[in-house]
């Protein structure tokens, strides 16, 4: 069964669309990250245009982190100050990246910088990912090894505009979580993600934060920041696909649940590993298509379409 | 003596519209619903004769659906630092969103090339390059891309033979639109040729359109993007809340 997407003026197959959104559901349930990694260069595969992959994956990232932003609220496992800060950040952040996204639009260049962005992003999570699971099945077969020391203060904290953070027990300058909500909202709007894998390990090892707050923290920034951004891809270049949304969302919330169960009954070090070299391989399929020579050197826009 | 002239005229010009065409579409609009996956239309006619056959030159018929014209860019990659990025480009005036041509035979051999030109029939002459600064052969190497671009993507299409003509009466073609389409009107043009000249041709409109709520969404995300934003933040709120919630009761 094929659907029409009114916004990207083609069809794609409904079935391979509440896939992509069940199987990056599943891995989201599974390890509890966002997905929208994974979701927007399938959608560059199955032959969406990249301008709406991004606009429509982080309206789905809305979808895929509003329940757990709400129930990590109820069990106040947020920290809202330090959350409005990195909020702050996000925001601007966003335009920025909303600003540098429609002008490279215009130069005909954003497919590339999409895509060039990804290749990057994709494998050094990969790569982290990779190194972190090994090591973790090496520690857990070897229990001796040190651990870890967790939160060291960086001449960071120590900049101007000290700021008292009461859940997170810490007393920091608003400049080190601003500059991280930054960056992951320029993230937001170039690549389409909710950037909770830069973020996380950022509130952990940069900020010091406990890591009691840092998922709901986290949650709480993207789930705004990707609204915003969805608004903003909406209104400045109509890139966003509420059907290509709606196919994505229904598959990804059912495939969260279901990777939550699953998830809870298998070996998550050696998942991991399987995450990695699957984060790895999308990175790879990208920069071979950037790399080796194409088959076809030219290629069409019309201006206004995308 | 003057009437005689007439007549006599008359019969000269006769001949010339002694064949007429009469065509007939499968379908005249085309709707782009939820489940559109391309479209194939039935073009056919019959030819209405008040002379008889003429005998030394065969009768053939050229088809054409061509969609509505863009602006269209063509860009040409090159490798800068080891990756393959668009570095070159052509802007084309007018190019139809798309084009196909079926005829009887071979188009080259069966159309002049005075003919080709005033009636602009093959995929090149449907194309108006701008008058840009770059050189003519440059030009024309990327119209020929953009040809073949859309040739791969099912947009252009060139079917020699693609029309069957029965007795030299009877015609009919199928053209497929593909999933990719534009909306707009589409023109549908049946050509009578002899002797490599157009001798009658007939045009009428294929519409296509997207479905009421396809229209709908995308007239919103265009003209109210505000508001389709929010229809959007709306939608994702709900399924992604909504449908957790549901799975909760589900448990319980």
């Amino acid at each position: 069964m094929q659907v029409y997407l009114p916004i990207a003026e083609t069809s794609v197959n409904a079935f391979t669309l509440l896939g992509v959104g069940g199987g990056v559901g599943m891995l989201s349930g599974m390890f509890g990250v966002g997905g929208g990694f994974l979701i927007t260069p399938l959608l560059f595969f199955i032959g969406v245009p990249p301008a709406v992959a991004v606009a429509t994956g982080v309206n789905q990232v809305v979808a895929s982190s509003i329940s757990g932003v709400l129930a990590h609220l109820k069990r106040k496992t947020v920290d809202l100050q330090m959350g409005t800060v990195l909020l702050i950040g996000g925001l601007i952040g966003s335009l920025i990246g909303i600003w540098f996204f429609n002008l490279m639009s215009r130069l005909g260049q954003i497919d590339l910088i999409v895509q060039l962005s990804y290749v990057i992003f994709l494998g050094i999570i990969g790569g982290l990912m990779l190194q972190e699971s090994l090591r973790a099945l090496i520690r857990s077969k070897n229990p001796s090894a040190p651990k870890r020391k967790l939160h060291k203060h960086y001449w960071l904290h120590n900049l101007p505009f000290k700021m008292k953070f009461r859940t997170s027990g810490l007393y920091i300058s608003v400049f080190p979580p601003l500059l991280v909500g930054m960056g992951v909202g320029v993230l937001a709007a170039i690549m389409g993600v909710g950037g909770g894998f830069i973020m996380v390990p950022a509130m952990i090892y940069l900020l010091g934060m406990p890591t009691k707050v840092v998922i709901g923290t986290s949650l709480f920034q993207i789930t705004f920041v990707a609204a915003f951004t969805t608004m903003m891809h909406a209104v400045t270049n109509q890139s966003v696909d509420v059907m290509l949304a709606i196919f994505l969302i229904i598959g990804g919330v059912v495939g969260a649940q279901i990777g939550t169960r699953v998830g809870l009954k298998l070996k998550a070090e050696q998942l991991r590993i399987a995450l990695a070299l699957l984060v790895l391989a999308v990175c790879g399929k990208i920069a071979f298509d950037l790399l080796w020579p194409p088959v076809e050197l030219y290629s069409v826009t019309v201006p206004g379409r995308f | 003596m003057r009437v005689l002239l007439i007549l006599a005229l008359c019969l000269l010009a006769l001949p010339l519209r002694a064949e007429e065409v009469i065509a007939g579409l499968s379908q005249r609009s085309v709707s782009l619903t939820v489940n559109f996956e391309g479209s194939e239309i039935l073009i056919y006619g019959a030819v209405r004769r008040e002379a008889p056959l003429p005998e030394e030159s065969d009768l053939n018929v050229i088809i054409t659906i061509e969609g509505p014209p863009q602006t269209t860019v063509v860009w040409r990659k090159a490798r800068r630092a080891g990756i393959w990025v668009n570095t070159d480009r052509q802007d084309i005036r007018a190019a139809p969103s798309f084009y196909a041509v079926a005829t009887t035979g071979p188009l080259r051999e069966i159309l002049s090339q005075d003919a080709d030109l005033t009636h602009r029939i093959s995929t090149r002459l449907a194309i108006f390059e701008a008058r840009g600064v770059a050189d003519p052969t440059e030009r024309a190497t990327f119209t020929e891309a953009l040809i073949r671009v859309r040739e791969a993507e099912g947009l252009y299409q060139q079917h020699d033979g693609g029309v069957d003509l029965e007795r030299e009466t009877l015609f009919s073609t199928r053209l497929t639109l593909p999933k990719t389409i534009v909306e707009g009107r589409y023109a549908a043009r049946i050509l009578l040729v002899r002797d490599g000249e157009v001798i009658d041709e007939v045009e009428t409109f294929i519409d296509v359109q997207k479905a009421v709520l396809e229209r709908w969404l995308t007239n919103l995300a265009y003209e109210q993007p505000f508001i389709y934003g929010l229809l959007a933040l709306f939608l994702a709120v709900f399924f992604g809340w909504g449908a957790s919630a549901l799975f909760r009761l589900m448990r319980n």
